[in-house]
């Protein structure tokens, strides 16, 4: 069963961060090398219905990574470059949904040590501008957190019986 | 700034008085003067944050000279919902998934360790 503590948890933060929390009962070093894993990445990458395919993946500072998604809905990529690679700390990536293109965001994921085998990993996102983060906040990216999700369902609830 | 229907979307959506707008829109057609009334605020502020919505085509404006009604278009609503669900299940299943693997390789290191004589 998953602990309460290793459930995500989405908060944003000043006017262009999302900041994603998850805890993990693992070592930092296993953690980080498991993110880092190009033959790990496509057994976890993903919703569970995408079957993840690396295409690129060259972990080091300008090194580009694509990984190409297909699902029943269809074909679709992420891309994006390596900044940073601080092992078993740090890394710094940039953020794309081929689907979305020019909305990139650059993700700075920390593995914190929290000691007895367990690691959380924070992975800020700070979007290009306040539009592109509030439009992912405000609309729900974390459910109950948000207003507008609220007001969208009702309202999506509402259109969907009238329609 | 981006100038996509998505980022239009989002634009709109992210201030209260013109989420208000929709909210009162989703229970029916209302012209500039109805849709004025709960706020304090001009009518010539309303329509600001009508044309605004009117661009994200969110909202219609009726034909009539006199009335021009307003009514809610959800096609962009459900864009945006169908983007961020896709976002948020992203994220939530891949860490879900790193979970799994994680434990299958502490197990895998385990049975290593007891293997050559370092477990307990």
């Amino acid at each position: 069963m998953v602990a309460a503590a290793n459930k995500l948890v989405v908060t944003p933060r000043g006017d262009t961060e999302i900041v994603l929390t998850r805890e993990f009962d693992a070592p930092r070093e296993l953690v980080f090398e498991a993110m880092t894993d190009p033959d790990l990445i496509p057994r976890f990458w993903g919703r569970r219905i995408d079957k993840t395919t690396v295409d690129t993946m060259d972990v080091r500072p300008g090194g580009k990574w694509r990984f190409i998604s297909k699902s029943p809905e269809g074909e679709t990529a992420f891309r994006g470059e390596f900044k940073e690679i601080v092992p078993p700390e740090r890394i710094v990536w940039t953020f794309e949904w081929e689907g979305l293109p020019g909305h990139i965001s650059t993700d700075t994921v920390v593995f914190q040590d929290l000691g007895n085998g367990r690691t959380r990993i924070v992975d800020t996102s700070v979007f290009a501008n306040k539009e592109d983060r509030d439009g992912m906040i405000q609309s729900g990216m974390e459910s109950g957190a948000s207003q507008l999700y609220d007001r969208l369902e009702e309202l999506l609830a509402e259109l969907k019986t009238r329609r | 700034m981006a100038t996509d229907r998505l980022s239009l979307t989002f634009a709109a959506l992210a201030d209260p008085t013109r989420r208000a707008i929709l909210a009162r829109l989703a229970k029916g057609g209302a012209s500039v003067t109805q849709l004025a009334e709960p706020f304090d605020m001009t009518l010539p502020a309303i329509s600001k944050h009508l044309k605004v919505l009117e661009r994200a085509g969110l909202v219609e404006r009726g034909r009539e000279a006199q009335f021009r009604p307003v009514a809610l278009d959800p096609a962009p609503l459900r864009e945006v919902d169908a983007w961020v669900e896709r976002y948020r299940r992203h994220w939530e299943e891949t860490f879900d998934r790193l979970d799994e693997i994680l434990k299958e390789l502490q197990q895998k290191q385990q049975k290593k360790e007891s293997r050559h004589g370092r477990g307990r």
